[in-house]
């Protein structure tokens, strides 16, 4: 038995150094696609950045009520807004603030060109998913430290490796759900679409996207979520944000700043739920068929 | 107007992963359920040949689990037909939807089949109106031309006021019009039904029968309709395909069906039927030939005690009436119609598809026979007490040899 042991412990399976190769062996040869990515995400975003903090906050803030009513029709909603985001601007957050929604929109955006596209390809192929699925599952289980390294050794540090390790944490949501979606349309719609004639690319853009599009949205939404859950991680590998102060708070055991931007990031959870949910009066109508 | 617009030969509809064994089962003679214990395939139909001429109603009808949805849908490739042919005729050719490539079933899908389903299946993101115009989206239609084809199916199924309203906005009837307009709207001449109104409370269910009918008499579209209810199949069909665990036990027109039962699944059909509905005065009637006429003469009486009376012209219309002793006069039926208004020397007329039941409320009503004419007029005969009481024994008769109690 202890020759047994002996034998188990003193091999160690190089699973750490295999890893280690595979990231040097991309970082000495995909240098040019890292560096791609990091310039093509970094000059919007700062971009966008710029011009959200060229309106001026009262403006924005008016701009936000407007969309939050256009959207909800609620004027409960509106108040929301306008005290919330008047809140975060008084506690001297307002820069960080609209970096956090930049960054997170951004997140959401690379998350749903990946995820929505991937989803429907699983739809029709169930063995993809599969093997997708434990994949999928790894990504959102792993903790986020262990890939930042490698996130950080590939795209250096600031606003773009903040965007990758939350694009690997949220992507699985609209994956999974427009998988979801999509496979549990009635075969009623579908055989009512092929039956009028409509080609496969009809049937997805007829039928099933717009069948499933309530189950998409409810993934959009916990997309947007996950990616500002992210928010603190992404301020680590200095991508700014609400996330910068918590840190700050966390390394200089402030207590003032930390409840103070703890507070802004629900603020902003709050609005961006709300702004998103399907309306209750088109709810009623998704649940019939 | 006379063609196979359609014509199922041998058809076999096999589901499951290990068809051509089960086809090689079927052939030996084997049964549904030692095939299914064998090779986890079911089969849903085996060996049926039926047929519909253009402008005729082909009722599918048996129990479920009989195979006639599966058989249905196989005209336009929802099921794959495992062996046999499916000929669809299409304009001077004829193809076998079986066999055919992807692009002709498509073709065919779009401009000459249409279908109705029982569940609805409108899609709940698209007002009525858009519904409609489902299939013309499909096709690529121009938008003026679509519209304005739309606005005359929302017309024809009278929903032009909830044109902007969303299918669950709508009642079970109301949204199986729409189903109905969407599948008029490509126009399409040959119509799949699968059990269009089962999921309907009774009422709303007879009343779209009755729009059918009166739609089937403007449009004179082929339709194949999939029914488990007697009633409706003899109400509405030219021809009825009775099926049982698969296969067509009897084929034929309505009076067939039920004056020649082939074995007892049918009969209980039969039995169960409702005369007053299905039955209908061609069945009923005695016909002109058997009518007593005065010795000598060519007066014919219509009654048994001879107080309406007639003579026929050249062409065999009914002149010179005379009804208690006074000129009569002939009045058309309709279901509106006030019966109890009508002076003495009146007459109620139909034709040979009136029901049973319109018979019986003239007989009662108006202690006259009912008088039933051809398209040009023509008399054809009377159904008066003896041929309404004719008809219920026979129906009777049924429910005796069946043991179930009289209706």
């Amino acid at each position: 038995m202890e020759g047994l042991e002996q034998v188990i412990t003193q091999h160690k399976i190089e699973i750490g150094r295999g890893a280690k190769v595979v990231v040097d062996w991309l970082t000495s040869n995909f240098e040019w696609l890292f560096d791609g990515i990091t310039y093509g995400l970094r000059v919007p975003i700062e971009g966008t950045v710029d011009l959200l903090l060229a309106i001026p906050s009262l403006a924005f803030v008016g701009i936000c009520a407007a969309i939050a009513f256009l959207l909800q029709r609620s004027w409960k909603l509106v108040a929301f807004v306008i005290l919330g985001l008047l809140l975060i601007l008084n506690l001297g957050l307002w820069k960080d603030m609209v970096e956090t929604v930049v960054l997170i929109l951004y997140a959401t955006f690379v998350s749903l060109s990946i995820g929505i596209p991937i989803g429907i390809i699983c739809s029709r192929r169930p063995w993809l998913y599969r093997l997708l699925s434990p994949i999928l599952d790894m990504m959102q289980t792993i903790p986020t430290f262990v890939y930042l390294v490698p996130t950080l050794i590939f795209f250096g540090l600031g606003l773009v490796p903040g965007i990758i390790a939350t694009v690997i944490f949220a992507v699985p949501a609209p994956i999974r759900l427009t998988y979801l979606g999509i496979s549990q349309v009635p075969t009623a719609l579908v055989e009512a679409g092929e039956s009028f004639g409509c080609t496969r690319w009809q049937l997805l853009w007829r039928v099933k996207l717009p069948a499933a599009l309530p189950t998409i949205m409810a993934g959009v939404n916990q997309c947007i979520m996950l990616s500002l859950s992210m928010v603190v991680i992404a301020a680590l590998v200095g991508a700014g944000g609400l996330g910068r102060p918590v840190v700050r708070s966390l390394g200089q055991a402030n207590v003032p700043l930390g409840v103070e931007s703890g507070l802004a990031i629900v603020i902003v959870a709050i609005i961006l739920d709300r702004l998103l949910k399907r309306r209750a009066t088109q709810r009623a109508g998704a649940g019939q068929v | 107007m006379s063609q196979n617009a359609i014509r199922f030969e041998h058809v076999d509809v096999i589901f499951g992963q290990n068809a051509p064994r089960a086809v090689s089962m079927l052939d030996q003679g084997q049964g549904r359920d030692a095939i299914l214990d064998k090779t986890g395939c079911l089969v849903a139909v085996h060996d049926a040949s039926v047929f519909v001429n253009e402008g005729e109603i082909l009722v599918l009808m048996g129990l479920s689990g009989s195979g006639k949805s599966s058989l249905l849908r196989c005209v336009n490739g929802l099921n794959t037909v495992t062996r046999g042919k499916v000929i669809v005729h299409d304009g001077n050719r004829e193809v076998d939807v079986a066999r055919c490539e992807p692009e002709t079933l498509r073709r065919l899908r779009r401009n000459r089949i249409s279908m109705v389903f029982q569940q609805f299946g409108l899609m709940p993101w698209l007002t009525v109106r858009d519904n409609i115009g489902f299939g013309l989206d499909v096709r690529g239609m121009d938008r003026a031309e679509r519209d304005r084809i739309v606005e005359e199916k929302i017309k024809l199924v009278r929903l032009d006021k909830f044109a902007d309203k969303f299918s669950h906005e709508l009642s079970g009837g109301m949204q199986q019009r729409v189903g109905l307009a969407r599948a008029f709207a490509t126009e399409a001449d040959i119509l799949l039904m699968d059990e269009p109104f089962s999921a309907l409370d009774p009422l709303i269910r007879e009343h779209l029968q009755d729009e059918l009918i009166e739609l089937q008499q403007k449009l004179k579209k082929t339709i194949v309709f999939v029914s488990h209810d007697l009633d409706e199949a003899l109400k509405i069909g030219s021809r009825i395909a009775i099926m049982e665990s698969g296969r067509v036990v009897q084929f034929g027109v309505p009076e067939e069906i039920i004056l020649n039962p082939v074995n007892d699944y049918v009969r209980q059909f039969v039995a169960s039927m409702n005369p007053l509905t299905v039955l209908k005065g061609g069945t009923l009637m005695r016909p002109v030939a058997d009518l007593a006429r005065e010795p000598g003469g060519t007066t014919i009486q219509l009654d048994r005690a001879g107080k309406c009376r007639c003579q026929l012209d050249a062409r065999g219309k009914p002149v010179n009436l005379i009804v208690n002793g006074k000129p009569g006069e002939m009045v058309p039926y309709a279901t509106d119609l006030d019966l109890a208004k009508l002076p003495d020397h009146a007459m109620v007329c139909g034709t040979d598809r009136t029901p049973m039941r319109a018979a019986v409320t003239v007989r009662s009503q108006t202690k006259r026979p009912l008088v039933l004419l051809g398209d040009d007029g023509e008399l054809l005969g009377v159904v008066g007490e003896h041929e309404i009481y004719r008809g219920m024994l026979r129906q009777s008769e049924y429910a005796r040899v069946n043991g179930a109690q009289p209706m």
